[in-house]
């Protein structure tokens, strides 16, 4: 079974760059542009680490540990991620605290990283960016939550069943409820979908191609670095996409054989970068001041199926 | 002294006034409501005499009357500007231009990079000067230019902040500035429509139109019918074109991707048919002062037409579809308002104050010839807000697709005649000419003068974002400083037609 796990890991780290391709893809499709090449985050990555580094005397080692705790937070978090239905073998009961807050490790010194250049555009982005992602964390684990409640359930109540790891709770138990009737977890994905959108500021919470710094929330964060920092920051950035896109796609498939599983999954994550292409071609950004409510509205989604599914 | 627009004054005959009575008159003049063209200083007396003879230039939008006010040579009057914030501007380049000292200015910086005007003094360059501070524990300053992150032209922006809330924003500008009217006068006159069309790049026709204008009144002359009709349709070329790309670029600073991409493409469309009338997709070299350089056949009028209204039905379809999405009304909807009051009070021009409501266009109230316009009245918005300024335009994109197909069409029917009217020889010495053009910004206002030689001698320029720049800043205030890109391409101004 670990065999299967290593192999959505690879593939995970190897094809979250395409990840961003196509979605980019997608977005110049409707635009009627040709677009850039599909693996356009390849070439930028490998150009990046080739190049030397340029650092403002202002910063300090802060800076420049950030972007590698970024990353390395990130990978562990996905670690910890069911791939492809397949359970991790680091679970442990609870550990979806673990990886919620791993991520939260990586904004933290990304955040630092931006107050240490003492730039006013990076520090309004990093206040952006914490007050954004304090008010995704409740709405992540409600999601949590209710999954969790869901496989409580499917393990018929077996008191060394770790429903609270993430590998329970995405072991497929979510489609087969669903396909009995409980239809309101139909707004976990949706709500999950939301949250993938804000916390890897896409539109239409950021705008991930802006060159307006004012406007700007992680990208106004990352201004100031360069050369392989910014390929780990970028690389960072396309795994916490996977990761969140891993998230959604885990709960929309059910249990499924090797080879099914893995295009399933494959066609899954795709499909969800084509939906992200799609929602930032049809949709204008929010004001700033009205993010909060699209994360409310997640939250909210996923409190009402907690409740939905408490009631039965 | 009040003078009709469409002829030039005897500037001899205008009257000196004594002590604090050019003050008095010019402030009745905007009590009555009229607006503030232009505020410059000519030499007075002796040639080693610092003191200079202050004029006003002011219009009338009600019966489209110019005056011109002139002083006594003076050193020094009480400022206007507490009165008439519109003339907040004008004062302070007067003084840069001249060392005439408006006493008790509340704003007094500097406007643009100059020479120094006397070995003595060094004057400050852009943005080197105190900026208005606000202090407390959670304010926090930011500052922005004048290197910019697109490819834009350089501006200093410093706000003032409270979290997120700006409670002020002062810009500085004047870091292009290259001396252009007095690069104008010293330059050989045939240059003269070269150096116009370069005032702002993407108003040429505008700055072309109002010099060879300003021109044609100084010498009494009228461009023939056919050449007036061209430059009408190359002036509303000129405002389509920039107003699609305007559109375009709001589409792209909302987020919203398809009309940004498609109407990048749909401007070159519209520069293209610029292209048909004379060969420069920026229109310049179309002008001549007496009219333009080339006719048009029935063949190129029919080609543009037929270009134009494919560039039209894909712009209006592109920005239908930015206008029908909900996410981008509100987006645009109740951001950075200006109040018809302080648009009024700021003496706001062009688009921008027919977004707050107030009719502001001189192709109504100034008409460069008696030919009938396809539009009655000036396209009017009432909110002030950002969707305010887009829907302005995107109403104009109709007026204006409509006004260049009616001027093609009698093109085409009319049989050729000639389309340049001879200038004379020599000038009508101490006159004063003023040439008002609608750009697509807002009005361009040149204007001319000549010496007791009758040669041109003073020449002055007030591109649209002159008067606009301010309403920028107050647009801004109390809003979110993440609005502000947004805010600053709903206005679109021009840096270097401010900076000249």
């Amino acid at each position: 079974m670990n065999g299967v796990y290593f192999l959505h890991l690879a593939l995970a780290l190897l094809l979250a760059p395409l990840f961003t391709g196509v979605i980019n893809r997608v977005k110049a499709k409707v635009a009627g542009r040709h677009g850039k090449p599909l693996l356009q985050l390849y070439f930028d990555l490998f150009k990046l680490l080739r190049r030397g580094e340029a650092r403002s005397t202002s910063t300090t080692w802060v800076f420049a540990v950030a972007p590698g705790v970024g990353l390395a937070a990130t990978l562990c978090a996905l670690a910890l991620l069911p791939l492809g239905g397949a359970a991790s073998p680091l679970r442990f009961q609870g550990d979806f605290f673990l990886a919620a807050y791993l991520l939260g490790l990586g904004r933290f010194a990304m955040i630092l990283a931006a107050l240490d250049t003492a730039s006013p555009f990076e520090g309004m982005g990093a206040s952006r960016e914490a007050c954004f992602s304090a008010l995704a964390e409740p709405a992540l684990f409600l999601c949590f939550l209710t999954l969790a409640n869901i496989a409580a359930g499917a393990a018929g109540g077996a008191a060394d069943a770790p429903s609270l790891s993430l590998s329970s709770m995405f072991a497929g138990q979510a489609p087969a409820a669903w396909l009995s009737g409980r239809a309101e977890l139909a707004l976990i994905p949706v709500a999950l979908f939301a949250l993938l959108l804000v916390e890897n500021c896409r539109i239409p919470a950021d705008d991930p191609t802006t060159h307006l710094e004012l406007t700007m929330i992680h990208e106004a964060m990352i201004l100031d670095h360069s050369g392989p920092n910014l390929a780990l920051i970028l690389y960072g950035a396309a795994l916490k996409l996977w990761l969140f896109a891993g998230l959604t796609a885990g709960i929309l498939l059910p249990e499924l054989p090797f080879w099914p599983g893995l295009i399933c999954h494959l066609v899954a994550m795709f499909a969800l970068a084509a939906l992200v292409g799609l929602v930032e071609s049809v949709m204008a950004r929010l004001r700033l001041i009205r993010v909060p409510r699209l994360i409310g509205g997640a939250g909210a989604l996923a409190a009402l199926t907690l409740i939905l599914s408490h009631v039965r | 002294m009040r003078f009709p627009y469409t002829r030039s004054i005897n500037i001899a005959e205008v009257e000196e006034l004594r002590g604090a009575r050019w003050r008095e008159e010019t402030g009745a003049l905007l009590d009555a409501g009229c607006r503030l063209l232009a505020l410059f200083a000519l030499p007075g007396g002796a040639p080693d005499d610092a003191r200079r003879s202050l004029c006003s230039l002011l219009c009338n939008d009600e019966d489209g009357g110019l005056h011109l006010l002139r002083s006594e040579p003076l050193s020094g009057y009480a400022s206007l500007t507490p009165q008439y914030p519109q003339a907040h501007l004008f004062e302070r380049e007067l003084h840069e231009r001249s060392g005439v000292m408006p006493a008790g200015h509340p704003w007094f910086k500097p406007v643009r990079f100059n020479a120094p005007w006397s070995d003595t003094e060094r004057r400050p360059g852009p943005a080197e000067n105190d900026f208005f501070r606000v202090e407390g524990p959670e304010i926090h300053e930011v500052a922005v230019g004048p290197v910019h992150a697109g490819i834009i032209e350089p501006g200093h922006f410093r706000f003032q902040c409270l979290g997120e809330t700006v409670l002020h924003l002062e810009i500085c500008l004047g870091f292009q500035h290259r001396g252009a009217e007095d690069l104008f006068l010293s330059a050989a006159p045939r240059r003269r429509v070269a150096l116009a069309e370069c005032f702002a790049g993407d108003s040429s026709i505008a700055h072309a139109t109002a010099y060879c204008t300003a021109l044609e009144r100084l010498a009494g002359v009228v461009a023939p019918p056919r050449a007036r009709l061209i430059r009408r349709a190359a002036l509303e070329l000129e405002r389509l074109a920039n107003h699609i790309g305007d559109l375009g670029a709001i589409g792209g600073d909302t987020g919203f991707l398809p009309t940004s991409a498609w109407n990048g493409r749909i401007r070159g469309d519209v520069l293209n048919t610029t292209a048909v009338l004379c060969g420069n997709r920026f229109g310049r070299n179309l002008l001549c002062p007496g009219g333009v350089r080339q006719d048009l056949s029935a063949d190129e009028c029919a080609d543009a037409s037929a270009r134009l209204q494919a560039a039209y039905r894909d712009a209006r379809a592109a920005v239908d579809v930015m206008l029908a999405s909900p996410s981008v009304r509100d987006r645009l909807e109740g951001v950075c308002a200006v109040s018809p009051e302080t648009a009024r009070s700021l003496g706001l021009v062009g688009m921008a104050a027919r977004a707050c409501g107030l009719p502001a266009d001189v192709r109504f109230t100034h008409p460069l010839g008696p030919d009938p316009q396809e539009a009655a009245a000036p396209v009017v918005e009432h909110g002030g807000d950002v969707l305010a300024r887009t829907l302005v335009r995107s109403r104009e994109l109709d007026v204006s697709t409509r006004q260049v197909e009616a001027d093609l069409k009698a093109l085409a029917a009319e049989h050729p005649s000639p389309v340049q009217a001879e200038l004379p020889d020599r000038l009508p010495p101490l006159h004063l000419a003023v040439g008002l053009v609608e750009g697509w910004r807002g009005e361009v206002c040149h204007l001319l003068m000549t010496d007791a030689t009758g040669r041109p001698a003073f020449f002055k320029a007030v591109d649209p974002s002159f008067h606009n720049w301010q309403g920028v800043a107050m647009a801004l205030r109390g809003q979110q400083i993440s609005d502000f890109p947004l805010c600053n391409k709903s206005f679109n101004l021009s840096y270097c037609g401010f900076d000249l």
